[in-house]
């Protein structure tokens, strides 16, 4: 899901990186507030597994490859804020180190996998756990809010896709950039992830969860606020 | 550091060495590139053209370690799989420097 440079026209680049540092912006502040000596290793630990976790491609024999990127556990565990700042760094030096993802679409990545991911895994926990702290319920709502998180960015980045045939093509019709529409990208990119790689997320996303919880419950974020 | 935490550092060290299975099971099950990803030579197969904006914004930025790489596309896989390990170590420590750097950065100003 790291959209390389020159998929996306600046018409779709330049407004998702202003997006993205909106939420940059606020993720820094409000880390600053809550702040704590005890956290930063964690932060910094979070910011290597997601980094680790994305190098494990998964195989669709024959076909295309994808991966976790762990912004839902990372949410659950230290809060979403947390998880949009671990994330972008990670998206940011697979970018300009590795050539993962483009330059000009650094806004666009981090949107999709270190906003929009964490926040709808986030929630999407929250709600489904609803009063539970452990038992099947529990991990089943860390199962599918890994599952939606990455399910919802890959259909966010197969909208940012799609879209590029309809505003940057040239007068006889030849698209400038993404070639595929919406019709194309959308249902691949859902399908991929909520068949295959989404399986994944919300697996690790429910095993990390419960190692936490075994050794660790009372630091987890989720489970701090009422 | 507390035990457990060294637990954690253990499971990330014990992942970092694991992660030639990333590249190991695609080439194993000749599955290609991620959906969207594809170099400009791949797009000139599936399409039979390169749309002119793609093209000139692809060679945007010349990554250091493309591909987490260092030996480029045609060294033996061998290579492949210690150049993955090692790029794994790059990202941890940039990763872990960079999140140190911002949370010292933002405690400095509070005061």
């Amino acid at each position: 899901m790291h959209i390389p440079d020159g998929y996306l026209s600046p018409q779709t680049f330049v407004p998702l990186y202003g997006v993205s540092f909106v939420f940059w912006a606020i993720a820094l502040k409000k880390i600053k507030h809550e702040l704590s000596a005890k956290y930063i290793p964690y932060l910094a630990m979070a910011a290597a597994f997601s980094f680790l976790i994305m190098m494990f491609n998964i195989p669709i024999p024959g076909g295309t490859t994808g991966h976790a990127v762990g912004a839902g556990i990372i949410a659950i565990l230290l809060g979403p804020w947390a998880a949009v700042l671990a994330v972008s760094v990670v998206l940011i030096i697979q970018a300009i180190v590795f050539g993962d993802g483009g330059i000009t679409a650094i806004g666009a990545n981090c949107f999709n996998m270190a906003v929009v991911m964490p926040f709808v895994s986030y929630w999407v926990f929250k709600l489904v756990k609803g009063d539970a702290k452990g038992g099947a319920r529990f991990y089943a709502a860390a199962f599918l809010a890994g599952w939606f998180g990455l399910s919802v960015a890959a259909v966010v980045a197969g909208f940012e896709f799609g879209i590029q045939p309809m505003i940057a093509s040239r007068p006889d019709g030849r698209p400038l950039y993404a070639p595929y529409p919406l019709s194309v990208a959308v249902p691949v990119m859902a399908l991929e992830h909520m068949l295959v790689f989404g399986i994944v997320e919300g697996l690790v996303t429910a095993l990390i969860l419960k190692y936490f919880v075994k050794h660790e419950s009372e630091s987890v974020y989720a489970m701090k606020e009422a | 550091m507390t035990i457990f935490q060294k637990k954690l550092r253990i499971g990330l060290a014990i992942m970092a060495l694991l992660t030639p299975l990333g590249i190991y099971l695609p080439n194993r099950f000749n599955a290609g590139d991620a959906w969207g990803e594809w170099g400009t030579d791949k797009i000139q197969e599936l399409l039979g053209y390169v749309p002119e904006g793609l093209k000139k914004l692809s060679d945007f930025w010349k990554a250091p370690v493309p591909d987490y790489n260092f030996s480029g596309e045609n060294a033996a896989f061998s290579t492949q799989v210690i150049s993955y390990i090692i790029s794994g170590m790059i990202g941890i420590v940039a990763a872990v420097l960079l999140i140190y750097l911002i949370t010292k950065f933002l405690v400095k100003h509070e005061k």
